[in-house]
């Protein structure tokens, strides 16, 4: 059966590594839904979030074959309570004072900040789960959605479960 | 020192004593310091590829890491067909190409190409370096991680000026990569679970593929104790030794009816060092139908549960792991099994026209009689090649080098250097297709400029054989483009040319005396067998069929 998962990858901060996993997601025909990247507290550590698609099967590889890479340090399948976030910009189009009014509304009911204004424009900032901001750009969809930009969904495990990297060890 | 001399001494320092490469702009510095090192040994081939070919049979008719350099741009690209294979064959090399200079990295300068880019998919990893300092980390990480784990190719891209560069730091002792401990121990309670399901298992299968080389020792040893019935995939060949009563042969696509059968109505396989290619099991839905206890035994992760689904998946190395259950196996009582398996095997002894007419088929098995299967044996690839499968006996490991996984036309001559430079006292024998041969034959030169003594047996049929058999089979005898005879050259003044001495034989009765003529010839030679054209490799299962598809015989018309 097909679910959604959210994973996340801590890997070396190296040049390329992001190219060389999602070359590996394309060669092995694994779908990526969202995508997001930054660094961590762990000086040369960077952390990537995936959403993807697929059975356990499908899913068992894509762990499988994100292990193989060398500088993949650590993959997680974020399948307990977990808080799962993504941000977005959205630009709207408004005519009348009106719309605005509306506009507004909708905003409070997401709890999405104006964040810049113009005569013809409004700006709304949104965070939440990326279900939230599917259905906000729904309801916005009635007006005119000028122009929008999401970050991909990022997830922590709720509680005190945290991802643990093997201290490094003097090796071979 | 230069980066050039800190690559050559890190190379030094890793146990190299063989590079195979072809110079160029690019990696100039790296072949002026190499003019000095006199204990590095550099074998020049006329391509890339051919270079490549050669690292990969070097390095495993040796079991040592392969080195091949190129110069940047046309040179490594030439490489690329090599590293696919040896990636898909698990094979441990090391690759530098030179590159343009870091200043000019991105410019599109000369000879520029990304090769780093587009090696990403063909390689266990690479590295691009940009620090001269840097060096002797990424040759020490590079060689740890082509040789641990599932073996591979591993590529360096060496800007000119990085070459140049004056070194001012250390060599390593260690490496540190945190991220890649392949696991080498596999987990106790799986070989105990492994052990226990083997000892119930009514009609256990043994099979083991290309990762098992290394480990032909404790795997002749379990199967000497437990007496279990063992096939050997393209690449395992010559792990239990052909004449072993044990051994039923090559599973597959054109394997043995008692080696399918086996595993068709095995309860238990134990796989180990092999990752179910499609070539072994065709379709994955039918593949070993009775089977209900698969132990699969792979060093990497991802190879187990990819194709097949394993009950008792063992990670670890295939040798330690034989060795454990040599160990601790005791003879199986499986008699009922092996009176099938018995009865199989008499009833289909691989079909052997010999009729009179020159056959692939007879002269490989008159070769395998000669030598006693105790030749290096290398390949092209069609049907020259799984005749030499089916019928060479290879009896030693590491000793049948063929193209499995990525199956490419044009490896044999220079894998049979490769083979000759690390198995100097042997016999190396090529078995080489016409097709197949003319896709590298530039490498005569490098036989004939090092003297290799490799014994090229030519099995000329005048056609890309075996897409002409599929053609056969599968398109109603359309022979779209596979007809060479035409336009092949005249392969014996062609060897002659290059200072090899070369002769044809036409007559299936001039046989024998070929084959003592051929292992007499001190240096290397080439012998042109014209063989028969309308022949076919049987038995075969259709891509994408099962042992019930098999065809073991050639169809009526196809036989005239
Ligand atoms: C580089 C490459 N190109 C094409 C193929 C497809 N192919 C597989 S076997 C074959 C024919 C090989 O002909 P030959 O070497 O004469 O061997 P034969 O089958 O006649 O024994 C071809 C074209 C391939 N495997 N590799
Ligand atoms: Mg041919």
């Amino acid at each position: 059966m097909k679910q959604r998962h959210v994973i996340s990858v801590l890997v070396e901060d190296h040049p390329r590594v992001l190219t060389r996993i999602t070359s590996m997601f394309a060669r092995r025909g694994f779908n990526i839904d969202s995508l997001a990247v930054g660094r961590t507290h762990l000086p040369g550590v960077s952390r990537i979030s995936f959403v993807v698609e697929g059975d356990d099967r499908t899913l068992e590889q894509v762990e499988k074959q994100l292990n193989r890479l060398i500088e993949v340090l650590k993959v997680v399948d974020h399948e307990g309570p977990r808080l799962e976030r993504e941000l977005a910009l959205v630009k709207v189009r408004v005519e009348g004072i009106e719309e605005r009014i509306e506009l507004k509304e909708i905003a409070e009911a997401f709890r999405a900040q104006i964040v810049d204004v113009a005569r013809h424009a409004l700006t709304f900032e949104v965070t939440g789960h990326p279900a939230k901001i599917d259905r906000f750009l729904e309801e916005l969809s009635n007006y005119g959605v000028l122009e929008t930009m999401r970050t991909g969904a990022v997830a922590m495990d709720r509680g005190e479960r945290v991802i643990k990297l093997r201290a490094r060890r003097e090796a071979v | 020192m230069t980066g050039a001399e800190v690559l050559l001494e890190a190379l030094v320092r890793e146990g190299v004593e063989v590079i195979f490469g072809h110079p160029g702009g690019a990696i100039m510095p790296v072949y002026d310091a190499l003019y000095h090192r006199k204990e590095l040994r550099h074998i020049l081939t006329r391509h890339e590829q051919g270079a490549g070919h050669a690292a990969t049979a070097y390095a495993r008719a040796s079991g040592r890491v392969g080195v091949v350099f190129a110069t940047s741009g046309p040179g490594a690209l030439n490489l690329t067909t090599a590293l696919a294979d040896a990636m898909m064959d698990a094979t441990p090399l090391v690759a530098v190409t030179g590159q343009v200079p870091t200043t000019a990295v991105g410019t599109d300068a000369f000879q520029e190409a990304d090769v780093t880019g587009v090696t990403m998919p063909i390689t266990k990893h690479n590295y691009l370096v940009a620090d001269v300092n840097d060096l002797p980390r990424v040759v020490k990480e590079a060689f740890h991680i082509a040789r641990t784990g599932r073996p591979g190719p591993v590529l360096i891209d060496l800007p000119k000026d990085v070459q140049n560069d004056a070194f001012t730091g250390d060599f390593p002792e260690q490496v540190d990569l945190p991220g890649y401990r392949p696991t080498y121990k596999g987990h106790p309670r799986q070989i105990e679970r492994a052990l226990a399901a083997l000892s119930a298992a009514e009609r256990p299968v043994l099979m083991v593929g290309g990762g098992a080389q290394h480990a032909a020792d404790p795997i002749r040893r379990f199967v000497e104790r437990t007496g279990i019935p063992a096939v050997a995939t393209l690449q395992g060949l010559g792990v239990v030794a052909a004449d072993d009563p044990h051994y039923l042969g090559m599973p597959g696509m054109h394997g043995t009816v008692a080696a399918n059968r086996a595993i068709h109505e095995a309860d238990l396989i134990l796989g180990i060092g092999l990752r179910f290619d499609d070539r072994v099991t065709g379709d994955v839905e039918r593949f070993a139908p009775n089977l209900k206890t698969l132990i699969h035994v792979n060093i990497e992760p991802a190879d187990i549960g990819k194709v097949i689904e394993a009950q008792i998946p063992v990670v670890g190395d295939a040798a330690w792991v034989a060795e454990r259950l040599a160990e601790g196996a005791g003879p199986l009582k499986i008699e009922p099994w092996w009176r099938r398996i018995r009865a199989w095997q008499a009833e289909n002894p691989l079909p052997f026209p010999d009729d009179g007419e020159l056959r692939s088929q007879a002269v490989i098995r008159a070769f395998g009689e000669a030598t006693g299967g105790e030749a290096v044996v290398v390949t092209g690839v069609g049907q020259h090649q799984m005749f030499a499968a089916q019928f060479y006996p290879v009896k030693k490991p590491r000793s049948f080098l063929t193209s499995g996984g990525l199956g490419t036309m044009g490896f044999g001559l220079p894998a049979s250097i490769g083979a000759q430079v690390a198995r100097p006292g042997e016999t190396v024998l090529l078995f080489d297709g016409d097709g197949s041969f003319q896709m590298t034959l530039q490498e005569l030169a490098t036989v004939s400029k090092y003297r290799l003594p490799v014994k090229i047996v030519l099995l000329n049929n005048g056609f890309l054989g075996m897409v002409r058999q599929w053609q056969d089979l599968f398109y109603e005898d359309r022979y779209s483009e596979v007809f060479l005879a035409d336009s092949n050259p005249d392969f014996v003044k062609l060897a002659e040319a290059y200072g090899i001495p070369a002769f044809r034989v036409e007559r299936r009765e001039e046989v024998e005396d070929a084959v003592e003529r051929v292992l007499g010839e001190p240096g290397p030679v080439l012998a042109e067998f014209r063989v028969k054209a309308e022949e076919g490799v049987f038995p075969m299962i259709p891509a994408g069929g099962s042992t019930e598809d098999m065809i073991t015989e050639p169809p009526e018309e196809a036989r005239s």
